[in-house]
């Protein structure tokens, strides 16, 4: 346990350590923001409009609502770039190792370095959650729904994060992982957009889909189904991730 | 006593090709083992098998008496493992390195502190201590790895071609501390500078495309290399017979008609009857110099031998 979190937050660190993380923060931050400002103001251009409808969508669901689904795209592209080298550079550098021939089980060092890599990405979750409550200051928000916005993007990098361990663990090369998982991502994204083409419609994809698990969370519909999901994908990946690093010392 | 490393009977495959063929050897406390062979003979596959970075096809392994594949974690905690290439993390300073490794092998804060200090003193590294890794030199990156391996005392240590890169002050200096390290605790060392071995190790071995073909201990080992031999070179061809009925003198190589290569039995000393015996036989005696066997002879023939 100690271990794990050694790594973790070694992990940590070390991405804050390389300028990689300090830009991808700083360019989320920015066309974030910049987002954010555009739905402020179309807000500000049709309030005088909204009050004259009845149940009129709020503050809430004009700007946190698009701004955490924004959120949710600019994740998928970057989450790779972040999650590329966790085991991968390890190898390619034969700094792994010093993890393998210490007392460390496989599951402490990919649970620590995906506790590390999610840190990141927690803190980036945290940074886009200020810009709605800073509405506070002039202004009342939704709290239950923009906790609800907070909670399924956190999810969401969770899942996001699993995955692209997974392909580090595999792949040879960086690039090649941050690929990888930027394809398995947007499979996941996509993978019910046929329903919408065709008539008919398939449940598993359905089911399957991030997307729909996402908005439905965010949309202030916390059940069971859609929180078991993120963690069953979670599990899954990290236990592949496990694998595929134990396999590593079988190499052929 | 359980031996400290004990291989039995170690295959390994990368696909069809054998890396490792049925190799069997066991280290105890207070030797250092000498891993010779030459490029692609197997040595690194056995030593990452050994640290647990690489699964045997077949075999068994264990240190400290800890089975390597049923109970990892215990037979790794007595590990110290310097692989062929350093395992640096370049970003940290070697202070804040050699603190996550102590931290990765369980040590508790205090007993980081000091040992870092000893280990820092050990390795010659305590003037670059907040340099980061990045910026030092190749020399003082293989010290840094090599103070990774013996942090926290274990009692094995594992060190693949350790004075890579280092120059010779600093070869000196490794050396002897591998030397006082053998002392009290377990020690395999991979090299093919044959000089190295002969210095610092009390074991040697030399594996041959994956194959134990010599296993020896350093003394006996140097007693074959003394074997007696001299060189004579003379104007004129001498007379073979009268050299050979001398005492000791064991059979006569004839390189060409003035030039011989006499060998005789050791600890016995003819030189002085076979130079009386060649003045007086008047054949313009040139050079008689005794000839040493190197460990590089011993290596070549028993390499060449089996392949």
């Amino acid at each position: 346990m100690n271990t794990t979190f050694l790594i973790a937050t070694r992990e940590f660190k070390s991405l804050f350590l390389s300028p990689l993380a300090w830009t991808v923060l700083a360019v989320l931050q920015v066309i974030l923001g910049y987002l954010f400002l555009t739905q402020v103001e179309t807000f500000t251009l049709i309030q005088t409009k909204l009050v004259a409808i009845e149940d009129a969508p709020g503050l809430t669901d004009i700007v946190v609502t698009p701004l955490f689904s924004n959120a949710g795209v600019m994740l998928l592209l970057v989450t790779p770039l972040l999650t590329m080298r966790l085991i991968c550079e390890e190898r390619r550098h034969k700094t792994l190792s010093l993890l393998l021939s210490a007392p460390i089980s496989n599951p402490a060092i990919i649970i620590g370095k995906y506790l590390g890599a999610l840190g990141l990405l927690l803190v980036l979750v945290c940074l886009i959650s200020l810009m709605p409550f800073s509405l506070l200051l002039g202004g009342t928000l939704d709290m239950g729904k923009l906790f609800a916005n907070i909670l399924a993007l956190v999810l969401l990098v969770s899942a996001f994060t699993s995955i692209g361990l997974m392909m580090s663990t595999w792949a040879e090369h960086p690039t090649v992982a941050a690929i990888g998982t930027l394809g398995i991502l947007l499979f996941f994204w996509v993978i019910d957009w046929t329903n919408s083409v065709k008539d008919q419609r398939s449940e598993l994809f359905e089911y399957l889909s991030i997307l729909r698990h996402f908005q439905k969370i965010q949309s202030g519909q916390i059940n069971t189904i859609d929180l078991s999901y993120f963690v069953l994908l979670i599990a899954t990946f990290l236990l592949l991730s496990i694998t595929c690093l134990a396999n590593e010392r079988l190499q052929k | 006593m359980t031996h400290l490393i004990k291989v039995d009977h170690l295959w390994r495959y990368y696909g069809k090709h054998c890396a490792v063929k049925d190799l069997s050897f066991s280290v105890d406390r207070g030797e250092v083992l000498g891993f010779l062979g030459p490029n692609g003979a197997g040595k690194t596959t056995t030593l990452q098998i050994i640290t647990g970075n690489l699964a045997p096809s077949a075999g068994y392994v264990s240190i400290n008496g800890f089975d390597l594949l049923r109970s990892p974690l215990q037979a790794k905690r007595s590990l110290g493992y310097l692989p062929d290439t350093p395992p640096l993390y370049k970003e940290l300073t070697v202070h804040e390195f050699l603190t996550y490794c102590g931290q990765l092998q369980g040590l508790t804060p205090s007993t980081i502190k000091t040992a870092i200090h000893t280990t820092l003193e050990r390795c010659g590294l305590t003037s670059v201590d907040t340099r980061l890794i990045a910026n030092l030199s190749k020399g003082f990156q293989q010290r840094v790895g090599i103070a990774q391996a013996i942090l926290h005392n274990p009692d094995v240590i594992i060190l693949d071609e350790p004075t890579v890169g280092l120059d010779p002050i600093q070869i000196k200096e490794i050396r002897a501390l591998i030397r006082d390290l053998g002392q009290d605790h377990g020690i395999i060392l991979s090299t093919h500078i044959l000089s190295e071995v002969q210095e610092t190790c009390t074991q040697v071995q030399i594996i041959h495309q994956g194959e134990l073909i010599f296993k020896d201990n350093i003394t006996h080992l140097n007693q074959t290399m003394n074997q007696g031999c001299l060189h004579i070179k003379t104007q004129r061809p001498p007379n073979t017979t009268e050299l050979l009925v001398l005492p000791h003198v064991e059979r006569i190589e004839t390189l060409s008609p003035t030039e011989l290569n006499i060998h005789y039995t050791l600890p016995y000393e003819p030189s002085q009857r076979i130079a009386e015996t060649l003045i007086t036989q008047c054949c313009g005696l040139l050079e008689m110099t005794p000839v040493k066997k190197s460990m590089e002879d011993i290596f070549l023939t028993l390499t060449q031998e089996h392949s």
